[in-house]
């Protein structure tokens, strides 16, 4: 009976208490005094200087927290290719996301909408999405790379790719399901086509519709990261690829926090508009 | 049906059908609407009713025969045949002003949306809901809901209106508020009507004359009843009017068994377009009715 019902600082204080947790877990786990006790020589040999510093490779909480402060502090400055800010490798692999996203958008919501007002048409188209649809986005990259040829390009068309099955679907299945009587509503009173597209059909669906897009961002999100490790040069993804190859754990955790934040923040923005055009009943 | 023209109402239904596959719903039905007058169509569930006011509403087409309205036949839906739905039917994401202003903007183009506004908050005034206009849907009661729909209809000033069952899904006090408020606004002859209905006293009280229709499948017309009860009717008053028991007996009579034995039959002599009308009441057998 009383499940569910809880004080609203009770989830909040949880949460704090299962981040200290973890902390301090991983405080524990990679802190250790004597690294080279009991650890198989050959192992330390490899570990090289982290063996012999008595610190392990895995950074430690703080090690983390201080890259991230710098992050902070020093968001946008620029040295070179292999040396941006955070800012701005985010900046970067958001307007890859944001382009393709949009162009998707501004594909698949139009064609969603005629796929579902048409039973023929979403018929015949179905076959090709049925199969396009679980193809991973990043298995187009090679020949959007031959193609295109420019790897900035190569990526919006991934995400671009990525995008637009989740909104075409369900554009068209929130077009496909308009209610009966509310279409009925509209022909009784002689609304036009474009009338019914925009003040009908459109409101109706538009629920289903964000919920698409919402699918979208999250993918097109997770997309950008693989793909910005592929084709390099600039973005998050590539940021991470670099650090690997710095053997900098402790900022490749820091990117890790950041997109997950990122992707936490856009979809965030994507359910506020959703519940803006959601109607009740 | 004295006293007007057989030749041509203002909206005749001629020989309409409508099969599914081999199964017939209903066949060779006939019947018209004079201008002014209030129609009810009483039958049990599944013998048509709904797509029969379909097919007047033009959202559906006949499988055979055609409908005439004012000397033209109909084709598709109009403005001028407004429907009130069983479900009110309202679009959820407007208020209830914007949604009578959606159906008046589909009425007068050219209006302003301040000229909209306007008449969407008369005509929701007229149904008794100047303090809800504002209001989405989801925040209004059933009975406030088909009121917003009464007002839509209304709003568009329609040749002839159109209700499936609109007081159905209400309970018994509301519906006859409703009931009572559709008489002042549309009864004594000031406005064409078709309403289907479930509900015996809503028939006596509305109609100028009741179509009784047989079960299905092969549905028919069975008797068109001309209510002889007079105008102005109230509905507190109205079991107290001579005739009136006679009248509610024959129909609920015709409901409780003729609709079931008449079904699928056709006695001689019967024709879709000749069936018998009847004004008076006072036979044996819905005396029967009353006794227990
Ligand atoms: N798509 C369909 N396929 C087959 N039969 C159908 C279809 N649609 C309706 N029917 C049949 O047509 C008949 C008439 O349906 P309709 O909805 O007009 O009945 P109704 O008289 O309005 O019933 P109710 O009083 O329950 O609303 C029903 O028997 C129904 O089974
Ligand atoms: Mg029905």
């Amino acid at each position: 009976m009383m499940q569910g019902r809880h004080p609203n600082w009770a989830a909040p204080i949880l949460s704090a208490v299962i981040l200290v947790l973890f902390l301090a877990a991983w405080q524990l786990a990679v802190h250790d005094t004597s690294p080279t006790a009991g650890m198989d020589p050959e192992y330390a040999k490899l570990m090289g200087a982290a063996a012999n510093t008595g610190k392990s490779a895995i950074p430690t909480p703080w090690d983390v927290a201080v890259k991230l402060w710098e992050a902070v502090r020093h968001p946008f400055y620029d040295h070179g290719p292999n040396d941006k800010g955070l800012g701005i490798q985010l900046g970067y692999s958001l307007l890859r996301v944001l382009l393709g996203f949009g162009l998707a958008a501004i594909v698949a919501i139009p064609a969603g909408f005629l796929i579902g007002m048409s039973p023929l048409a979403g018929a015949a188209l179905n076959p090709f999405i049925q199969v396009l649809k679980p193809v991973s986005p990043l298995a187009w990259m090679p020949l959007a790379l031959y193609t295109i040829k420019d790897s900035n390009i190569s990526a919006i068309f991934v995400i671009f790719i990525c995008a637009i099955w989740p909104m075409l679907m369900n554009t068209a299945f929130g077009v496909a399901g308009v209610r009966r009587e509310w279409l009925n509503v509209a022909r009784t009173l002689e609304v036009s086509a474009w009338r019914r597209a925009i003040h009908v059909i459109l409101p109706a669906a538009a629920p289903t519709i964000f919920t698409g897009m919402r699918i979208s961002i999250g993918i097109a999100w997770l997309v950008i990261v693989a793909a910005e490790m592929l084709v390099g040069g600039t973005g998050i993804g590539y940021f991470v690829w670099n650090q690997w190859n710095n053997l900098s754990l402790a900022d490749i955790m820091l990117g890790i926090l950041l997109i997950g934040l990122v992707g936490m923040a856009l979809d965030r923005l994507l359910g506020l508009a959703a519940s803006a055009v959601t109607w009740r009943e | 049906m004295e006293g007007v023209n057989r030749m041509h109402p203002y909206l005749s239904i001629e020989g309409i059908a409508r099969h599914y596959g081999s199964r017939t719903v209903f066949r060779d039905l006939w019947f018209g609407v004079e201008r002014g007058e209030f129609v009810c169509l009483i039958g049990h569930s599944g013998c048509g009713k709904t797509t029969i006011l379909n097919i007047l509403a033009g959202l559906e087409s006949p499988d055979e025969g055609a409908l005439v309205m004012d000397g033209r036949e109909i084709t598709g839906p109009s403005l001028d045949r407004a429907v009130i739905f069983q479900s009110h039917a309202l679009y959820p994401w407007l208020t209830a002003r914007e949604n009578v202003g959606f159906a008046l903007r589909s009425r007068h183009p050219s209006w302003s949306k301040a000229e909209i506004d306007d008449r969407a908050q008369a005509a929701l005034e007229l149904v008794g809901l100047k303090d809800a206009a504002l209001q989405k849907p989801r925040e209004l009661s059933g009975g406030m809901k088909q009121r917003v729909g009464i007002a839509r209809a209304l709003s568009l000033k329609p040749a002839m209106l159109l209700m499936d069952e609109p007081f159905s899904a209400l309970d018994a006090l509301t519906r006859g508020t409703l009931q009572d408020e559709v008489v002042s606004l549309v009864g004594g002859g000031r406005q064409t009507a078709f309403m289907i209905t479930h509900d015996v006293d809503e028939a006596i009280l509305l109609a100028d004359r009741i179509l009784l229709m047989t079960n299905g499948p092969e549905a028919r017309l069975a008797e068109i009843i001309i209510n002889p009860l007079p105008r102005p009717r109230d509905r507190a008053n109205l079991h107290r009017q001579p005739g009136y028991y006679a009248l509610r007996n024959h129909i609920v009579d015709f409901l409780v068994t003729r609709s079931r034995l008449l079904a699928g039959t056709r006695p001689d002599g019967w024709t879709g377009r000749n069936v018998p009308a009847i004004s008076t009441f006072d036979t044996p057998h819905s005396l029967e009715i009353i006794s227990p």
